[in-house]
């Protein structure tokens, strides 16, 4: 199958590419943009006039809810739901039932990935035997299985030695450790930051310091350890700062930050909305102002959805009461370009938060558009702008922030491995 | 959800789940409405049938006496029927949701429910739901959501200050205790500032003031003696007995000598001061006996001017 995309503005951050290129795809491999490779004849030509060519998107934590918790979210709705958002490759936290911290679960997850055909699955494991924060999980043999990297969830991990022992060993062996920095005394039964809304509200409250200790523990136990480190869902813009000094000093560090924290703070929760119960809870406009200058100065090195699909009767609860997280898989590019229009960003940057920087976190060959390389394609029209609303959503969690909001950026094709798996 | 759903477009009372945002007109009418029921307990025939027919649903997610009481005798009293559910934290675990027991009473044609639960934004919930859902007609009256609102509470503790002191623009009150878990607090510090009192404060150790109390309008004391001095009214919170054990407070012996309203500290504030407490009290703990049975006391009038501010709050909501 040969593919040409044409007319279309190429953009490939990693390649330095802003431009009205066309992009040649056969056997599933970018062959070549700009001229046509010799004797070049195409089965199917996409008219891509006023679209963005982009690589296929790569987020950083994508959850299936697949094993255990299918009256949520399916791996068909969700994996159908990624490439509806253009993304074409994730990563997915160890947080199932059962949590993957054993190879045939993960080996299992990959197949049934595999078999939908849509997006590659990069399974995170689980750090610790069932996220129980004890003992250390299979590294090894996970890895063998198929997981990128070695993730602690939203579990707390409240005992400082057992983390210790999870970086060495991690660090024997190359892995790295996903940790989301929230230390566990200090954010127990909390659920809005400790601020003016929970301070009107009446909500039970984690202060900013919950994260900067954890994440202050962490870099102190690089040091030790030597491991590598990627932090999940940066929220306090102290974490930022650290994060900033930690990478002067050379610290194999790396972060990112999730979608919603970029664009929403604590006063978007109002009058109690539940879809705003967020895991790092969120915070000040400050904080939110100064993860946006961290996205923009690249002390973050990716922005991700956070995707966490929850049924409706887990959210219809006291906000106190009701699962935290957002559906967002498909709303991370239209949310991504609507930053960078606020904020004057260039298109290619922003592009950049969605592909090179998550891709090389994942340390994984995706997020460009380099000829001889599998041919992931997110083709989008920036301009097209669509309303966000439960029946615009392919995800089956239908709980966002941003019901009701017109957001720019529709997906009109997305590829992976050089096929088309979805067109709009 | 967004929007403030306790008010209908024509800006008259739908709902009523805060003090915060609520007008000080909606508040002044609810005080002046409870003038008038005063003097309906001081007559024989303690009905007038401005309900007659209505059924309100007393939803008691969270277990409450005294709160429940008022609200049945404020009810009966306007002749409305009562229902008295007590739901208690565990029948949600066996699994119907709150929305579901809403929506079963709903079809029972319920007229209003007031609704203690222990989560803040309970009522906000309820409410939300039933504007949603087109059903607009059925109130939603906050007996306490959690540490968010008690706004009858703040209310009838307004309509007593306003009782002793007569207007609010030159008053000093000192709330104090457990801020940070007082929904009592929150109600009361909204109310007072619509009504446009000078100096609100809230005293207490940190471990009970939450952690942005100066946004909401109050200067913050940690010492006792200042935080009372020429006060026109002290507002005493209680102390939740486990709270008393843990991280917050190491002895309720330690809080009672710093933050124990006794007569000593209470000669700090004006003469003619007037002490509250929304009860139930714990004599010893936040308050001395002395004080709280004194001549400056006036918990057992706020008892009795409770039922009557309830009484306005169900009437105005669902007798026009």
């Amino acid at each position: 199958m040969k593919i040409e995309i044409r007319n279309g503005r190429l953009i490939d951050p990693k390649n330095a590419i802003d431009g009205k290129h066309s992009l040649f795809i056969a056997a599933g491999r970018v062959v070549s943009t700009g001229a046509a490779p010799d004797g070049w004849h195409a089965n199917r030509v996409i008219d891509a006039a006023g679209l963005v060519v982009a690589p296929g998107l790569v987020d950083l934590s994508v959850r299936l809810r697949e094993p255990g918790f299918e009256y949520k979210a399916t791996l068909e709705s969700e994996m159908l739901a990624a490439v509806a958002g253009g993304v074409t490759s994730f990563a997915c936290p160890p947080d199932t039932d059962p949590v993957l911290d054993e190879p045939g679960l993960v080996e299992m997850l990959k197949h049934r990935a595999r078999s939908l055909n849509a997006s590659r699955v990069y399974p995170l494991g689980a750090l610790t035997r069932g996220l129980q924060g004890q003992e250390l999980a299979e590294m090894g043999e996970l890895a063998d299985a198929g997981c990128i990297g070695f993730s602690h969830a939203d579990a707390p991990l409240p005992d400082t030695l057992v983390l210790y022992r999870t970086m060495q060993y991690a660090a024997t062996f190359g892995y790295t450790v996903w940790l989301r920095p929230q230390d566990a005394f200090l954010a127990r039964d909390g659920v809005a930051h400790d601020g003016e809304v929970a301070t009107r509200l009446g909500l039970p409250a984690i202060p900013a310091c919950a994260e900067t200790i954890a994440l202050a523990t962490i870099t102190q136990l690089m040091e030790e350890t030597g491991a590598r480190v990627h932090l999940c869902r940066l929220s306090t813009r102290t974490a930022v700062a650290q994060v900033r000094a930690a990478k002067k000093v050379r610290l194999p560090i790396t972060c990112d930050v999730s979608i919603h924290h970029l664009h929403l703070c604590e006063i978007d929760i109002g009058y109690f909305d539940a879809n705003c119960r967020l895991v790092p809870p969120l915070r000040s406009t400050r904080d939110r102002d100064a993860l946006r200058g961290g996205v923009v100065d690249g002390t973050i090195d990716a922005v991700c959805s956070d995707h966490a699909p929850v049924d409706d009767d887990a959210k219809q609860l006291p906000f106190g009461e009701a699962e935290p997280g957002a559906t967002g898989v498909e709303l991370l590019l239209p949310l991504a370009l609507k930053l960078a229009q606020e904020d004057k960003q260039k298109m290619a940057d922003m592009i950049g938060w969605l592909t090179v920087g998550p891709a090389r976190i994942m340390a994984i060959d995706a997020g460009h558009l380099s000829a001889g390389h599998a041919a992931d394609v997110c083709v989008f029209d920036p301009s097209a702008f669509w309303r966000v609303e439960r029946g615009a959503l392919r995800s089956q969690g239908k709980n966002t922030p941003f019901l009701g909001l017109e957001v720019p950026g529709k997906v009109r094709y997305t590829l992976v491995n050089g096929q088309v798996v979805f067109e709009a | 959800m967004n929007g403030n759903p306790q008010l209908n477009r024509n800006g008259e009372l739908q709902h009523l789940l805060t003090l915060e945002g609520l007008p000080r007109a909606n508040i002044e009418h609810i005080l002046d409405t409870a003038e008038s029921f005063v003097s309906i307990a001081e007559r024989e025939v303690k009905k007038v049938p401005l309900l007659r027919g209505k059924s309100i649903f007393n939803l008691f997610f969270e277990n409450s006496t005294r709160t429940r009481t008022t609200f049945e005798i404020a009810a009966k009293r306007l002749s409305a029927d009562v229902i008295n559910l007590n739901i208690g934290a565990s029948s949600t675990s066996k699994g119907e949701t709150v929305l579901d027991t809403i929506d079963n009473l709903s079809a029972m044609l319920a007229d209003m429910f007031v609704v203690r639960h222990a989560q803040s934004g309970a009522a906000h919930m309820i409410a939300a739901h039933l504007n949603a859902t087109a059903r607009p007609y059925i109130h939603v009256i906050n007996a306490g959501d959690g540490r968010h609102a008690h706004p009858t509470q703040g209310l009838l503790d307004l309509f007593t200050i306003r009782h002793y002191k007569k207007e609010f623009s030159q008053l000093t009150v000192a709330i104090v205790g457990d801020v940070l878990h007082s929904r009592v607090a929150r109600s009361l510090i909204h109310g007072l500032t619509t009504l446009g009192t000078p100096e609100v404060r809230v005293v207490g150790p940190n471990t009970l003031i939450p952690a942005a109390a100066a946004n909401l309008g109050v200067r913050v004391f940690n010492d006792m003696q200042e935080g009372v001095r020429n006060c026109d009214v002290v507002v005493m919170l209680r102390l939740q007995n486990e709270r008393m054990r843990g991280a917050l407070l190491p002895s309720a012996g330690e809080f009672f000598k710093h933050y124990g309203l006794t007569e000593e500290k209470l000669a700090l504030a004006k003469s003619d001061a007037i002490v509250m407490h929304p009860g139930p009290m714990n004599r010893g703990v936040e308050i001395d006996s002395p004080v709280a049975d004194g001549k400056h006391s006036v918990i057992l009038p706020q008892v009795t001017f409770g039922i009557a501010v309830r009484m306005a709050v169900m009437g105005i909501l669902a007798g026009s």
